[in-house]
């Protein structure tokens, strides 16, 4: 059983957070794991993507093969369509609501939802909910948070992993997190 | 030792460290750089006192590995493909003096030029030097290379070439460590005609690397790095280094069995091949890079046994993926693919807000709109990003180092006015031997270094010349008065632009440092000192 996701966003945005923490609860679950990144260059406002494998065998390739994502994880609404190609005919994609522009001809947003809508998907109005828990910047745990029933992961190891993840930074931080990570799950089940 | 999520880079760096090294020597560059920043970050590499500051270039790094390696210890050297141009010529010497401790070579290469200006391929220097090269296929395996590279270096008493590409580099896996090695004691080599390569020495050594090669080979046709994967039928795959997990990854997921030998070390088992190849009629050649092996196997008038990139079975340039693969091993799923919605529009990489380099190509880009000529020569490094909207401000981008030069060039050619920018970073690299030639030949050149004091395009390590630039100018021989310093800000515009163009006027060697630091560095030591004293 392999679980092929995609995690897009711009860069800055938390993406290898997010990548981060699963990677750390499929070793804790002792799945094998592989997960390529973007760095240099295309970080720099640039679109950012991150291929992540997890599997209860071993995994060769870091790259998904085109039409096999069974998740596009995005953290912006255009990026989750620029993996289209990507995702699996039974695939998801679990998408952020807030656009991030930073370019001058970024899309009408309305026509950006109607494209996901044709799609299998769960919109986040990430940015809220981050609010709700007390860090708007914790957009990225809301949506790991919205893409955990999709993982193949128990809840309760994703939240040790968060709380692995940010103990350095203090136990309110830890807390924040699981509350959006939470927040995220209980609005997947909705 | 627990199992640990690391990138290649970080798996190569921990090896390093658990094979008993005594220095990193580097410069950044993508996708080498996290190796030298895992050491940097390792507590372990701190308490044992692991040299890992990073060099002014690859050529000074090369060099004072060999230094370290000269006293008996072992050391790592990173760089990316395109710095092992630089440090060639260290590089193919270091071949023929040998070395003493442990030395591996890491060069990490870019195909299909993620963040690179080409996609030169690393393994044939290593040809071209004779030394071995190994190059491994996924984490775990990159991990155990680079311990076993280090006694391999001993034992044949040479460098070890490791390459790497991007998708390895930058690609998390679970490694498991093995125990750690202690450091080589302080041991320098005695031998002076080993280590003095004038001719009468450097003949010897040179016949005693050629006849190292026999050896070599043996190594190779034993090594645990390459392995044979049965299979049946009369096609079968010879895969190299990576490229092996993007074939295996297409023969597991559709259950095929065709056979596969997987090679990761250089120079090629010849026996090992001959035999696997005798088998079959038909013989896909996987490679990631340029076709170096498939060259040589298919031989010069060619053999029609053997496909790969040079008969279009793969694509000539960029890197593998298991889609290309599929498609080269006839592998079709029948399934439609879902395009990219015209809808989503490019999101390019930008310079950051705030960034210090926009204010320098606003004011130039102001300033040139008097000129019926407009050519900014510039370099490798965050500004580069200036050739894009909304400045589209240079003209020219080669290799480190090159905007002082072809600036210097095109004045010597007549142009006016005739300027340069260069990073700090970059400047202290390559930059200031080019402005050594302009101030020797009096060339009607401005330079202006933008200085945001940081490498900044990899992540923002220390730059070499920081705070010190003016003085470096200085001692090179730019005059004094034409050596000025500018902060590009909005505030300065008006002042800022007065000086430019002063500059660009006079007929010799004029320095504009532009000095502002980068704004991901600045607000990351914001961040640190918030840490530090907390409320």
């Amino acid at each position: 059983m392999t679980t092929n996701i995609i995690i897009g966003g711009v860069g800055g945005q938390g993406i290898l957070t997010i990548a981060g923490i699963i990677d750390m609860a499929a070793m804790q679950q002792g799945l094998f794991l592989k997960q390529s990144e973007v760095h240099g260059m295309s970080q720099r406002g640039g679109a950012v993507e991150s291929h992540l494998r997890i599997s209860d065998k071993e995994i060769y390739s870091a790259l998904i093969p085109t039409g096999k994502a069974d998740l596009i994880l995005s953290i912006e609404p255009m990026e989750s369509l620029r993996y289209l190609p990507f995702l699996a005919p039974n695939g998801i994609i679990v998408t952020a609501t807030e656009p991030y522009i930073n370019i001058p001809n970024y899309p009408e947003p309305e026509i950006i939802l109607n494209e996901i809508r044709k799609h299998r998907h769960l919109l986040v109005d990430a940015e809220a909910l981050a609010r709700q828990a007390g860090n708007a910047k914790a957009f990225n745990l809301v949506m790991l948070g919205a893409a955990s029933p999709y993982l193949g992961i128990a809840s309760s190891v994703l939240e040790d992993a968060i709380t692995e993840r940010f103990i350095s930074k203090g136990t309110d931080t830890v807390q924040m997190n699981l509350e959006a990570f939470r927040l995220g799950a209980t609005h997947a089940k909705r | 030792m627990n199992p640990q999520l690391l990138l290649g880079a970080e798996a190569i760096a921990l090896a390093a460290i658990d094979a008993g090294i005594s220095g990193v020597y580097a410069y950044p560059g993508t996708p080498s750089t996290e190796i030298t920043e895992f050491i940097q970050q390792s507590d372990v590499a701190r308490q044992k006192g692991i040299h890992s500051a990073w060099a002014t270039n690859e050529k000074t790094a090369y060099e004072a590995a060999l230094g370290m390696s000269y006293a008996g210890k072992r050391t790592l050297i990173c760089m990316k493909h395109v710095g092992l141009n630089v440090a060639a010529d260290a590089f193919i010497n270091s071949a023929i003096t040998g070395v003493h401790g442990g030395m591996v070579v890491v060069v990490a290469d870019d195909p299909s030029m993620h963040s690179s200006q080409n996609e030169q391929d690393t393994r044939v220097y290593g040809k071209f030097a004779f030394l071995p090269v190994i190059e491994p296929s996924e984490q775990q395996e990159t991990y155990d290379a680079v311990r076993y590279a280090f006694d391999f270096s001993e034992e044949m008493q040479l460098p070890v070439l490791l390459r790497i590409t991007t998708r390895l580099s930058h690609a998390r896996s679970i490694v498991l460590p093995k125990a750690p090695r202690d450091e080589n004691p302080f041991n320098p080599s005695t031998d002076k005609r080993k280590w003095i390569l004038l001719p009468v020495n450097a003949r010897v050594n040179y016949a005693k690397l050629l006849d190292k090669q026999k050896q070599l080979t043996a190594v190779s046709e034993s090594s645990f790095l390459n392995k044979e994967i049965a299979g049946t039928g009369k096609k079968a795959v010879i895969a190299f280094g990576i490229a092996f997990s993007y074939v295996m990854e297409v023969r597991e997921s559709a259950q095929l069995d065709f056979p596969v030998l997987k090679i990761s070390h250089y120079p090629l088992p010849d026996k090992t091949i001959r035999a696997f190849t005798e088998h079959y009629d038909d013989i896909l050649i996987v490679e990631e890079g340029y076709p170096v092996y498939e060259e040589l196997l298919k031989g010069y008038f060619g053999n029609s046994k053997f496909h790969g990139r040079l008969d279009g079975t793969l694509p000539r340039t960029g890197e593998l993926s298991p889609d290309i693969l599929a498609k080269a091993l006839g592998v079709e799923d029948g399934e439609a693919r879902q395009a990219i919605p015209s809808v989503v529009a490019g999101r390019p990489p930008m310079l950051c807000q705030g960034c210090s380099h926009r204010d320098v190509f606003e004011e130039l880009n102001t300033v040139f709109e008097a000129y019926p000529e407009k050519h900014l020569f510039s370099d490798i490094g965050c500004y580069t990003l200036g050739a894009l909207p909304p400045f589209s401000a240079i003209n020219t981008c080669v290799d480190m180092g090159a905007s002082v030069t072809m600036a210097k060039g095109a004045a010597d050619a007549g142009l006016h006015p005739a300027v340069a920018v260069i990073g700090d970073s970059t400047f202290t690299h390559s930059g200031m031997t080019g402005l050594l030639d302009a101030v020797n030949d009096r060339s009607p050149v401005t330079i202006i270094i933008s200085d945001n004091s940081t490498t900044a395009m990899t992540g923002g390590q220390n730059s070499a010349g920081t705070g010190r630039l003016f003085d470096i100018c200085k001692g090179i021989g730019v005059e004094e008065a034409h050596i000025r310093t500018i902060i590009p800000l909005k505030k300065n515009s008006e002042e800022n632009k007065a000086i430019l163009k002063e500059e660009m006027e006079y007929k010799g060697v004029s320095v504009i440092i532009a000095q502002r630091e980068c704004v991901q560095t600045a607000s990351r030591k914001r961040r640190e000192k918030a840490k530090e004293t907390p409320a």
